[in-house]
């Protein structure tokens, strides 16, 4: 894809948390807390998003195995409906905006920079701030359960009018939103402006990893829509609160108003969680095939138009809510469109691997394996935007099933793929190659044992967010509970492996340990050095 | 050692009891790990039944041939066998071909899919119009025409707590069966208006292929017309709070004869139970017949202790307001409590009724013999309307 000259690469190695002093700069390297606290740097601010986004993945898993132990058997047993409501609701908002979202700005953080040949972040202190306001806004969220009335249990999506019952939880949850869009929306201009400014000579935007493409559309995305968002959770604190009446009718207002405002946020979103998973797996399918990634041109253009038309379609979110049929009808086939650019992508993907010359290395196996199950949980959404088809599995197991396929299968295993590929970049040691292909094998299995059974308790009308259930799904939900914990079970084995890896068990990281791999990230050493690039290299 | 011998042994036959309990499929409801859509009893039913198993053999397809293609490449291709890699990396003829072939076939499956979009959203022509208000948590219907039309019901879950804790066996009908099921005629085209009362529900029977939110302050129309009588069970699908999968839906579908004779007993039935507006009400009588309101509405929440649930429901007994005057404890039950889960009574209880289940809370528990205003009479709720 591109050159270096060699003598462009930056000179020391460091690693993370070693004591040393610099002649050629101006200040000393802060060591300790003050390092973390006032970070600036973007490996070390990407290594924070990564660490946050992983702990808030163990409490969003945890909330969900508390949901599957309930729903183990028919009846009520450990836990009333209020609280099951509670569990259902702060694991989709820990999982969205705590875990996958975090995830990918950490990626960004760490490896966007590199990638163009730029030493850091264009806002280096703007990208502190965006980082340290999600702890605070993790800890509301967590601390919303232990508030009169508990957590808010008015399901993700918090439909209006049900959130105006919701206890002080509610409040708090509206808060951390505030706080977390505010930080996307931070990181994104961030990250708009590093790749817009800041490539090195030589790198066109048409010459740029498709990774930084991905980052770049997504970024657009957060900044069209998180203040939708924030809108639609502010009108409902003032209806809570301050008397306006937006989603009551009797005031003049109306509750569908809300599902329109949010969903128009919240169609955008799930591209922003999937886009940059797309890049990761646009860089790894190369590496491992060792030819060019297929089509770049049209990846990016599949990319552009998977995004603009990710802006209106969002009443597929609502074809139960009554729309005339020109409505209906509109959505459904907007929403149909999007499988077209998606589908080219993963042609794309196939043929780079066709004729390749493969090695399957564990990132290799979570990408192919991405390819395979997002493009089952595609097909579902393809099938879910047929409107007549939609109001029968609208708000059943169907639904819960497409969308963990796209968001587990397909967000999540982009990111462990990621984290393989990129980890001895990170801390400068190869991870254990078996125990990375143990993790792979037991994730795969594992999430297709917990999600398939749910198409066929959708389309037998199991109703989503149901805290007890009729005896003819038992065997499909007990499936369903022994494959859940037994995902939960194989990232402990993942974290196991990060720490396996950063302890320095392995081998030591060459500059360049995936021979087929491409980019600028790849001549700097393992560990990256705390700056690289500090003088841009020439791109040919 | 013995002792957990014992407990394993116990708990091993409880579960064998509880599981070997053998499980059929329900009668017009889920069928034992049904595995795909129901046929259904309406034609829109069978449509997108067959519109599903369409999409499902389309995407199949596709599915199997990309991924064969894939699959062989991961053989073929791998550098283990001494593949070598190629550089070719675009060719517009295959990229057009692959963009453009699958928007053909997007096409090919809008077009059964509208047909049917546009057929479901046909409402006009109807025989029967039902009204349908979802609550927190069961559902009312009114019969708006036809043989039935003034008579209106409520429609409550009718499986016992007990069984739902676990105290006893679950029934056949386990979370699917209701009180007062909604009867229609078999071959009419029936209407159904849907409103919500609180917050927003949603209306589904699978057999039938409806679906439909609640939505309050505003109404949507849905329609069937059933092929088959039988009875057919659906479930709200629209999280609603607390007893959100508390809350299903019987439709009952009988022949014209039975459905005449079904209407004619109702509205006998509505003519007696209808509260004698001139009756004299002794306190004795309303506080009993206020027990029974009481059971049947808010035990739910307040608790048959009164006591409520701390941070979620207030109690009752020794509450300020069934002390208090009269008149805030009516307003609270006419009206509702904004921002709550209290819903307002005054829709869905007549004055007889919430003038019983007031005298009935502040005679109980510790309530009795102190504050103010003991009895409420059915003239006091009704001049506060």
């Amino acid at each position: 894809m591109s050159s270096v000259t060699p003598d462009q690469v930056s000179g020391h190695s460091h690693g993370h948390g070693h004591d040393h002093a610099h002649d050629d700069h101006a200040h000393h390297m802060p060591h300790g807390w003050r390092r973390w606290l006032f970070a600036t740097n973007h490996k070390d601010i990407g290594t924070m998003y990564l660490i946050f986004s992983f702990a808030m993945l163990l409490e969003g898993g945890t909330l969900a195995l508390l949901l599957r132990t309930e729903l183990f058997q028919p009846g009520l047993q450990f836990f009333r409906p209020e609280l099951f409501n509670q569990f259902t609701t702060m694991h989709g908002l820990i999982m969205v905006f705590g875990a996958i979202m975090p995830a990918f700005v950490g990626f960004a953080n760490w490896m966007v920079p590199m990638q163009i040949g730029a030493a850091d972040m264009a806002f280096a202190r703007m990208n502190n701030f965006s980082f340290w306001l999600l702890p605070v806004a993790g800890a509301l969220l967590t601390a919303s359960f232990f508030v009169p009335g508990g957590a808010t249990a008015a399901g993700w999506t918090l439909y209006a009018p049900l959130t105006l019952q919701m206890g002080p939880g509610m409040d708090m949850a509206i808060f951390a939103m505030h706080l977390m869009g505010a930080s996307s929306i931070m990181g994104s201009i961030n990250i708009v402006v590093t790749i817009l400014n800041m490539r090195a000579p030589g790198m066109t935007l048409m010459k740029m990893p498709l990774f930084c493409w991905t980052w770049l559309i997504t970024a657009y995305l957060l900044i069209a829509v998180m203040p939708v968002l924030a809108a639609a959770i502010t009108m409902v604190l003032t209806d809570r609160h301050f008397g306006t009446g937006f989603f009551n009718a009797a005031a003049g207002g109306d509750p569908v108003l809300y599902q329109h405002i949010f969903w128009f946020f919240g169609h955008p979103e799930v591209y922003i969680m999937i886009l940059p998973a797309f890049g990761i797996v646009s860089a790894i399918i190369p590496a491992f095939a060792r030819k060019p990634l297929f089509g770049y041109a049209s990846m990016v253009y599949a990319t552009a138009s998977i995004a603009i038309l990710s802006f209106i379609v969002w009443a597929h979110h609502m074809f139960a809510t009554g729309m005339p049929v020109t409505g209906q009808l509109y959505f459904m086939y907007a929403t149909m469109l999007i499988s077209i650019p998606t589908g080219v992508k993963v042609f794309n993907w196939v043929a780079t691997m066709w004729k390749g010359s493969m090695t399957f290395e564990t990132p290799m196996l979570f990408a192919v394996g991405f390819i395979f199950v997002f493009t089952i949980g595609g097909f579902t959404g393809l099938i879910l935007s047929m409107a007549p088809i939609d109001i029968q599995v609208h708000d059943t197991y169907y639904v819960v099933a497409h969308f963990h396929y796209v968001l587990v299968a397909g967000s999540l295993f982009a990111l462990f793929a990621g984290t393989y590929y990129w980890l001895p970049k990170w801390c400068g040691y190869m991870y254990d190659e078996k125990l990375g292909k143990v993790h792979f094998w037991s994730s795969m299995i594992s999430f297709n044992v917990t999600f398939f059974p749910m198409h066929f308790m959708g389309l037998a009308g199991m109703p989503r967010r149901y805290a007890d259930y009729a005896a003819q799904f038992t065997d499909f939900h007990q499936i369903a509970t022994i494959g859940a914990f037994w995902f939960g079970l194989s990232q402990l084995l993942f974290l196991y492996i990060i720490l396996k890896a950063y302890a320095g068990k392995g081998a030591p990281a060459a500059a360049k340990p995936w021979d087929g791999a491409e980019g600028l990230e790849w001549t700097v050493p393992s560990p990256a050095p705390f700056h690289t690039f500090e003088t841009p290299p020439e791109v040919k | 050692m013995k002792k957990v011998k014992g407990l394993l042994g116990a708990c091993a036959m409880l579960l064998c009891g509880v599981v070997g309990a053998q499980v059929k499929d329900m009668p017009g409801g889920p069928r034992v790990n049904q595995l795909n859509l129901p046929d259904g009893v309406t034609q829109i039913a069978k449509d997108i039944a067959w519109l599903h198993w369409f999409m499902l053999i389309v995407c199949m397809v596709i599915f199997i041939a990309v991924f064969s293609v894939m699959f062989y490449s991961i053989w073929a291709h791998r550098k283990s066998r001494g593949a070598k890699a190629a550089t070719f990396h675009e060719h517009l003829g295959v990229e057009v071909a692959w963009t453009v072939i699958p928007f053909v076939i997007v096409i090919a499956m809008a077009l059964p899919a509208t047909r049917t979009v546009v057929a479901m959203k046909d409402t006009s022509g109807a025989d029967i119009t039902v009204k349908v208000t979802g609550y927190q948590w069961k559902w009312g219907y009114e019969y708006i025409d036809g043989p039935s039309a003034g008579v209106k019901f409520l429609s409550n879950l009718a499986t016992p707590r007990a069984q739902i804790e676990g105290k006893e066996p679950r029934g056949p009908l386990y979370l699917m069966e209701v009180d007062n099921p909604l009867v229609v005629p078999v071959g009419k085209k029936i209407r159904i208006s849907v409103t919500g009362g609180d917050v927003i529900h949603s209306w589904m029977v699978p057999e039938l292929a409806v679906k439909q939110d609640a939505i309050p302050g505003f109404i949507r129309n849905v329609w069937f017309r059933a092929e088959k009588v039988g009875e057919f069970r659906g479930q709200c699908t629209e999280l609603c709070g607390k007893d959100h999968a508390f809350m299903p839906i019987v439709v009952k579908v009988v022949s014209e004869q039975d459905y005449a004779t079904w209407s004619a007993e109702q509205k006998k039935l509505l003519a007696a139970a209808a509260d004698d507006p001139n009756k004299e009400w002794a306190a004795a009588d309303l506080i009993a017949r206020g027990e029974k309101v009481y059971a049947a509405n808010c035990v739910a929440c307040h608790q048959g202790s009164g006591k409520g649930v701390v941070g979620a429901f207030p109690a009752l007994d020794g509450s300020k307001i069934v002390l208090g005057p009269k008149a805030d404890q009516i307003q609270i039950l006419l009206k509702g409590k904004q921002g709550t889960a209290m819903a307002a009574f005054g829709g869905q209880l007549n004055d007889v009724e919430i003038a019983s289940v007031i005298s009935f809370t502040r005679a109980s528990w510790t309530n009795a013999g102190k504050g103010q205003d003991p009895v409420v009479l059915p003239a006091d709720v009704k001049a506060a309307r």
